[in-house]
């Protein structure tokens, strides 16, 4: 009886709850522990109440397009600019008016309309075994399925959205049957079946099972970071290679934010996601998850330095976001699981 | 006409029992609303993904299901009968310690079961790099290597799931009556035998109720799947929501997976063919238990230990090694309170509603009742997250319709369902209420209907015979639908994550928002919390169900 007592107490204890004068909710796919301290910062100058819930972004923009004209959200905060790009679509953000943010973002990382805007930048690229692979026989994404990588490549799952806007820029410069009959190349270079996360497939270069991995290069620099032994070695034997650097550059992603349609607290939405820009903001935001900022002045982490600068592929995101069904349907044909 | 006093009592007693029918509809409407929501997609136009999906996948989905599922079945069933039946009739040393220890796998969410597996196992992990530089054979390699496979997802599946058909199992074998097996033996059939031909059967509903709880957590499970690359139904609709974002196409994929758990319901109804078996006094099975010693006390040992070591014991020190030399610590006492009061509460309410359930349909056996106890139970084989849009949708439009009322009365808009709690709460009623009613239902179906009635022939009311009877009887079965819903709600991730009202969070979110940055080793305390919260319970009840 005492246990159910207590059970009783705690639910009623945990059902209340209290409201805020000024306030922005956020709903976030980026997870908490790498947002919280920028929110609580926010919160502590301006006196403005952060509400955060965080989710994958299909299910938080299921969950604003529920709620309807009574959503509580005020900013969504995705990790790709394909989910941008769909809540955009689906009709549930509206313009972005601030001329501080259209000035401090690049053009490259932001909707042109102002729908949404980018926060971060991560790219995606090759490392490989520096014992093993000679980095002069590398030179793009499009030469990985020559077949002398045959059964060398570790890359995960098609189910995952990098992947997807991967292929989804490759649908964009080439079009749709070549990069099919490329996806058909990787997939028969694949030293094994897609499992894991881009982590696993830099450790799998480093133990020998493959000898190229594509991975986002933020997974990497949170290894260089380990003081963990076993991440050491992955970083000792593991290094990093830019591709398509003579032509149109390295395929880059963005974290971004977007202002939801009926944000009841749309000036506070604002007033956070310029905070968001400022140099200082931009350079913790990008150096707690390795990331680049996009805010050019601001200064990148000495981890994401030392992987070397590089050029970009300078194509406007939201492309991602159009072609990310198709880049999905030509995996699967692909058969790459 | 005149109304005498006694007709009016009778009138009276009619109209409560039908009262207590409407309020048992009532609530079987609410949760098979989200069922009927997700079916309701299927009138909606197939979209091109869908299309593409025949083209290319959907096959696939459906053979690695079924294949899955298999595997699952034979594992649970051949983990779970035997612990029970060695539990049940032998006696040895450390038995008593071993019932319960067997529970414990029922604590570790699958996925992160095989997150410490691979960590541990796969081609960069410590084992085979350690076999590698040994130089070990490749035939010894093979299975570690392996391991992200589906034969590797049927057992992390499998090693949590026993806990199921080993609790349902032994609480059958317990109630039994030791009269008929004696009558077995004094047949002249030998132990097996009496096993396999009186002790079985009579156990078959519960063992069989245990199995399709385990095989509809299988074709529910995502974390497991993902992870290792087995493409399933599940991975195809999320891959069509998250990936398509098409939830058209994900409800309608969902509703053939609806479909295939119902086919399994039925068949499993059918073959059962409306046997029913009641146990006669329940006389103490002691006097019908063998006392083991030496070598056949140590062989009931090892085949007790072997599923707790591999589904508790090994990845339990693995977290706790990663916890306490790797990770980096936070303080979880927040989450660790908002997970356990949650489940607390949310899974007294569950079995709450199982009882009523299974009363109306014990009182008032009608076909329609039983089918409908049927279709609300299949919430249990859904994806988390696809009961989350079922639940989503009416809530969004029951609040903007409220909204709009309220409006003349100057009320600004707000949610008064989505984004609360209550949304939450609601959704692992609708998610877990046939785990309940499967206990639920195994412990009222042992009472004989005969009981009720002498106990009406001798004055008591029909709550009398609730109260003085029945609860007393089903106290075990009660119990372990409230310990298996908590322990279930504990490691529910998906629901929880999209339903929850502002910053608040669980031990099952904080271990995912780690695990899904890659930072499995970070993500080892909560998991691990997770695990320790779901041991009170388990070990609380645990108790009271050895008591009876």
């Amino acid at each position: 009886m005492m246990l159910m007592r207590f059970i009783i107490l705690a639910f009623v204890g945990m059902c209340s709850s209290s409201v805020a004068a000024a306030e922005v909710n956020v709903y976030s796919s980026r997870k908490d522990v790498l947002i919280v301290p920028i929110l609580e910062q926010f919160e502590k100058q301006t006196g403005i109440e952060v509400n955060l819930i965080t989710g994958k972004a299909s299910a938080l923009l299921s969950r604003i397009q529920s709620e309807g004209a009574a959503s509580p959200a005020d900013l969504l905060i995705t990790v790709d600019a394909g989910n941008l790009h769909r809540a955009k679509a689906a009709d549930l953000v509206q313009t972005i008016q601030s001329k501080l943010l259209e000035s401090r973002i690049p053009s490259a990382v932001r909707d042109p309309k102002m729908r949404w805007v980018g926060l971060t930048r991560r790219a995606r690229t090759i490392f490989y075994a520096e014992d093993r692979v000679d980095p002069k026989t590398l030179s793009t994404y499009e030469n990985l399925v020559d077949d002398e990588w045959r059964g060398r490549i570790c890359i995960r799952s098609s189910s995952n959205i990098y992947n997807q806007s991967l292929v989804a820029s490759l649908i964009e410069v080439h079009g749709e049957s070549v990069v099919e009959s490329w996806a058909k190349g990787m997939v028969a270079n694949m030293a094994r079946k897609p499992t894991g996360g881009d982590t696993d497939q830099l450790r799998a270069v480093a133990a020998g099972q493959c000898d190229l991995a594509i991975s986002n290069t933020y997974y990497y620099g949170r290894l260089l970071d380990s003081e963990r032994a076993e991440d050491k070695k992955v970083v000792n034997t593991v290094k990093v290679f830019w591709p398509n650097q003579s032509d149109r550059g390295a395929h880059v992603n963005i974290s971004g934010a977007a202002v939801t349609k009926h944000a009841p607290n749309y000036d506070e939405a604002i007033k956070l996601l310029e905070f968001m820009v400022s140099d200082e903001v931009q350079a913790y935001y990008a150096k707690v998850n390795h990331e680049f900022p996009v805010v050019d002045s601001a200064t990148v982490s000495a981890t994401i330095q030392s992987l070397g600068s590089f050029k970009a592929h300078d194509l406007n995101l939201s492309i991602l976001g159009e072609n990310n069904k198709r880049a999905v349907m030509v995996m699967d044909r692909a058969n790459w699981q | 006409m005149a109304v005498t006093g006694k007709d009016y009592l009778s009138y009276f007693r009619i109209f409560r029992l039908n009262g207590f029918l409407v309020a048992t509809f009532g609530v079987a409407l609410c949760v098979a609303l989200p069922l009927c929501i997700v079916l309701s997609f299927l009138a909606t136009t197939s979209s091109d993904v869908w299309r593409h999906l025949v083209d290319t996948l959907l096959l696939r989905y459906i053979s690695n299901t079924l294949l899955l599922s298999f595997c699952v079945t034979i594992g649970v069933v051949c983990i779970g009968v035997p612990a029970a039946w060695i539990i049940a009739f032998y006696r040895f040393w450390g038995r008593t310690t071993l019932s319960w220890l067997l529970l414990l796998p029922m604590a570790y969410p699958a996925y992160i079961l095989a997150y410490t597996y691979t960590g541990v196992m796969e081609y960069a992990g410590p084992l085979l790099t350690w076999m590698r530089a040994a130089d070990m054979p490749d035939w010894v390699m093979m299975p570690f290597l392996h391991i992200r496979s589906l034969p590797g997802a049927a057992l992390m599946l499998s090693l949590v799931l026993y806990p199921y058909v080993y609790l349902l199992a032994r609480a059958a074998f317990l109630q039994q009556s030791a009269n008929l097996m004696e009558a077995g033996y004094t047949l002249g059939q030998g132990r097996l035998s009496v096993f396999r031909r009186i002790v079985i059967p009579m156990a078959r509903p519960a063992i069989a109720a245990g199995t399709l709880l385990a095989i509809m957590e299988t074709v529910a499970d995502f974390g497991t799947v993902q992870f290792f690359g087995v493409q399933t139904f599940t991975t195809g609709i999320m891959r069509t929501y998250y990936g398509f974002g098409d939830t058209a196409g994900a409800a309608q994929l969902s509703s053939v997976l609806l479909g295939f758990v119902a086919v399994l319901i039925v068949l499993e109804r059918h073959s059962r063919n409306r046997i029913r078996y009641y146990s006669d006094q329940m006389r103490q099975l002691d006097q019908a238990a063998k006392h083991l010693t030496g070598l056949s006390a140590f062989g009931a040992q090892v085949l007790c230990t072997l599923p707790i070591l591999l589904g508790f014991l090994i990845p339990t020190m693995l977290l706790v090694n990663w916890t306490v030399f790797d990770a980096q610590l936070q303080s979880l006492w927040q989450l660790a309170w908002n997970s356990f009061a949650l489940a607390g509460g949310s899974s007294f309410l569950i079995v709450g509603v199982a009882l009523l359930i299974a009363y109306a349909n014990r009182l008032f056996p009608t076909r329609s009742l039983s089918y409908m106890t049927t279709f609300i139970g299949l919430g249990y084989a859904l994806p988390g997250v696809v009961v989350a849009i079922g639940i989503l949708i009416p809530f969004g439009i029951f609040d903007t319709w409220i909204s709009e009322q309220l409006t003349s009365w100057s009320v600004k808009p707000q949610l008064w369902l989505s984004g609360t709690l209550f949304a939450v709460i609601f959704a692992y009623l609708v998610r877990f209420l046939a785990v309940a009613n499967g206990n639920v239902f195994s412990g009222l179906s042992r009472i004989r209907p005969s009981i009720d009635q002498s106990g009406r022939l001798l004055g008591l009311s029909q709550t009398g015979v609730l109260t003085r009877i029945h609860i007393p009887l089903m106290q075990g079965s009660v119990l372990t639908a409230i310990l298996v819903c908590f322990v279930d709600i504990l490691k529910e991730l998906p629901a929880t994550l999209i339903l929850r009202p502002f910053d608040f969070n669980t031990l099952a979110v904080r271990a995912y928002e780690l695990a899904g940055q890659e930072r499995l080793i970070d993500a080892s305390p909560a998991s691990l919390c997770i695990v320790l919260v779901g041991l009170v319970p388990v070990i609380l009840l645990n108790r009271s169900i050895g008591k009876l």
